[in-house]
């Protein structure tokens, strides 16, 4: 009864999406958790990653010689973004590891372990937003209409992220020392890309480089250039649907190879 | 209607030595051209149940023997779904539902309320129905106004009949058991018995692995024994209870 990977890996995903209801209540409840005997909670995060927005926000403004309007919110709605898809990316590595316990007794689609991990770190991400107006408060700059483009980038982003978190689960869960390297490869991405700093700092020729060809700047412009006032180019959508659909393609491909092969693993 | 048949099922653990779970050895292996992977040629294996074929239908009442580490648990494994077979083809139809690990899921800080909607739902039951069934299993746990309070709080004893009474409200085709699930103090335990006779009657096919004769005795209608990964007997509860226990 061998049944295509291709089929085994999107039966799968679709009951996984048809346990929402389980994915939903698993991820408040890791929530939840960080609420448990303390008042703020996940806000802790939230004021540490405040703090460091305005301490790099101040240095790095005068550094780059950046008015702190066009500056600050950059940084801002930048490192929230990133720490969002940095930490989707590391817990994908864990996310069937972490699972252990449940996967070796209970036979729930695997993908709802990814879900559940996207669904924690959304709602902290809904923690972390409350940044962003207040920075544009602080700089007294308006947020436009076009703010409203970042959520259909967003569901986007998301949508590529879970193929990422999905990937290397399934790899991290056979190589155990694969998180180390996708932890050292994180950081290495967070410098090259415009999150810090400003496309407009680099000359034409290195912009070239680490801009337009850096998939992961198009990523994050499809929910950051709305919030500042700007619509995503052409070539941001491009770049990111066709991402979504390459790593998608590649994602149920492995998955759907090696998906009964996970339990074992573990 | 269910159905559980199996066709020459094998299942082979690898064991990953730390040379063979780190992605740089690997790499290192295939750069020096394969030298350091003499000593580990061909990766360790257990098997753990070697060619089993047998066909399970409604009204099956079956009953595993076998010594540790014959293959039972994993047996269990492959029948809920959560292990595929390394090889042959298992067929299992109709929604299985297992009592392996009845703890499993219970987080201590949140209450036992939150608790029964988690462990509810990692069972496969909606919001809803677990809404709908709340009061009856709080009564039937007897946890009164401790329901609300986190279980790190709990004895030993309401941890384990709030699990048990979660556990036992969904009513699986195939139910999968380690031993029978006995808990509580004199009380209790008539409750839970009567509440496991109801579940067990309910369901079409039982697979319960066991060491105690009496329960095979009473329950099954069919026993399999299990050695070294193998069905060394399969058959009617007397014939294999007498030749397993030695008379």
């Amino acid at each position: 009864m061998q049944k295509s990977p291709t089929f085994v890996a999107i039966r799968d995903i679709a009951a996984a999406a048809r346990r929402y209801s389980l994915v939903g209540m698993l991820g408040w409840q890791d929530v939840r958790q960080r609420y448990r005997r303390s008042a703020l909670g996940p806000f802790w995060l939230t004021i540490s990653m405040g703090v460091m927005i305005g301490t790099i926000g101040v240095v790095f403004g005068q550094i780059f010689q950046t008015a702190m309007k066009e500056y600050l919110p950059f940084l801002a709605a930048g490192m929230i973004l990133w720490n969002f898809m940095s930490v989707v990316v590391m817990e994908g590595c864990t996310g069937f590891i972490a699972a252990e316990g449940i996967i070796k007794q209970l036979p729930i689609p695997l993908f709802v372990h990814i879900l559940r991990m996207m669904w924690r770190n959304v709602l902290i991400l809904l923690h972390n937003i409350v940044i962003f107006p207040l920075v544009l408060l602080a700089v007294g700059r308006p947020l436009g209409w076009e703010a409203l483009i970042a959520i259909p980038g967003f569901v986007l982003l998301a949508i590529n992220l879970a193929w990422g978190a999905l990937l290397l689960g399934v790899l991290c869960a056979r190589y155990r020392d694969l998180p180390q390297i996708v932890g050292s490869a994180l950081q290495v991405v967070y410098y090259l890309t415009p999150i810090m700093w400003m496309p407009g700092h680099l000359s034409q020729r290195a912009g070239a480089y680490l801009v337009d060809f850096n998939p992961i700047y198009h990523l994050i412009s499809i929910v950051r250039s709305p919030l500042l006032n700007a619509m995503p180019t052409a070539t941001d959508w491009w770049v990111s649907l066709a991402l979504a659909v390459l790593g998608w393609f590649v994602a149920i491909a492995l998955y759907g190879r090696y998906k009964r092969r996970i339990a074992y693993w573990l | 209607m269910a159905i559980i048949e199996f066709n020459d099922v094998t299942v082979d653990f690898p064991i990953y030595n730390a040379s063979g779970r780190s992605l740089k050895k690997r790499l290192m292996s295939v750069a020096t051209g394969g030298q350091l992977g003499e000593d580990q040629q061909g990766r360790v294996i257990v098997r753990a149940l070697e060619g089993l074929t047998f066909k399970l239908s409604d009204g099956d009442r079956v009953g595993l023997l076998g010594h540790n580490g014959a293959g039972k648990s994993t047996l269990l494994r492959l029948l809920s779904g959560v292990y595929a077979p390394t090889a042959g083809t298992t067929r299992i139809e109709g929604d299985v539902g297992s009592l392996l690990d009845i703890s499993l899921g219970i987080d201590h800080e949140a209450t036992g309320r939150e608790n029964i909607f988690i462990r509810g739902g990692l069972l496969g039951m909606t919001r809803a129905e677990v809404t709908r069934q709340i009061e009856s299993i709080i009564e039937f746990s007897e946890l009164g106004d401790f329901v609300d309070m986190p279980v790190r709080t709990y004895s030993t004893g309401m941890h384990l009949r709030l699990a048990f009474a979660v556990s036992t409200v969904v009513r699986p085709e195939i139910l999968l058991m380690d031993e029978w699930l006995s808990v509580g103090d004199e009380n209790f335990k008539h409750k839970a018995e009567a509440r496991m006779a109801e579940v067990v009657q309910s369901t079409h096919i039982l697979v319960i692995a066991s060491h105690s004769r009496e329960l095979i005795m009473h329950t099954c209608n069919r026993v399999l024994w299990l050695e070294h990964g193998r069905i060394r007997m399969d058959g009617a509860p007397s014939d294999v209870v007498s030749a397993y226990f030695g008379g």
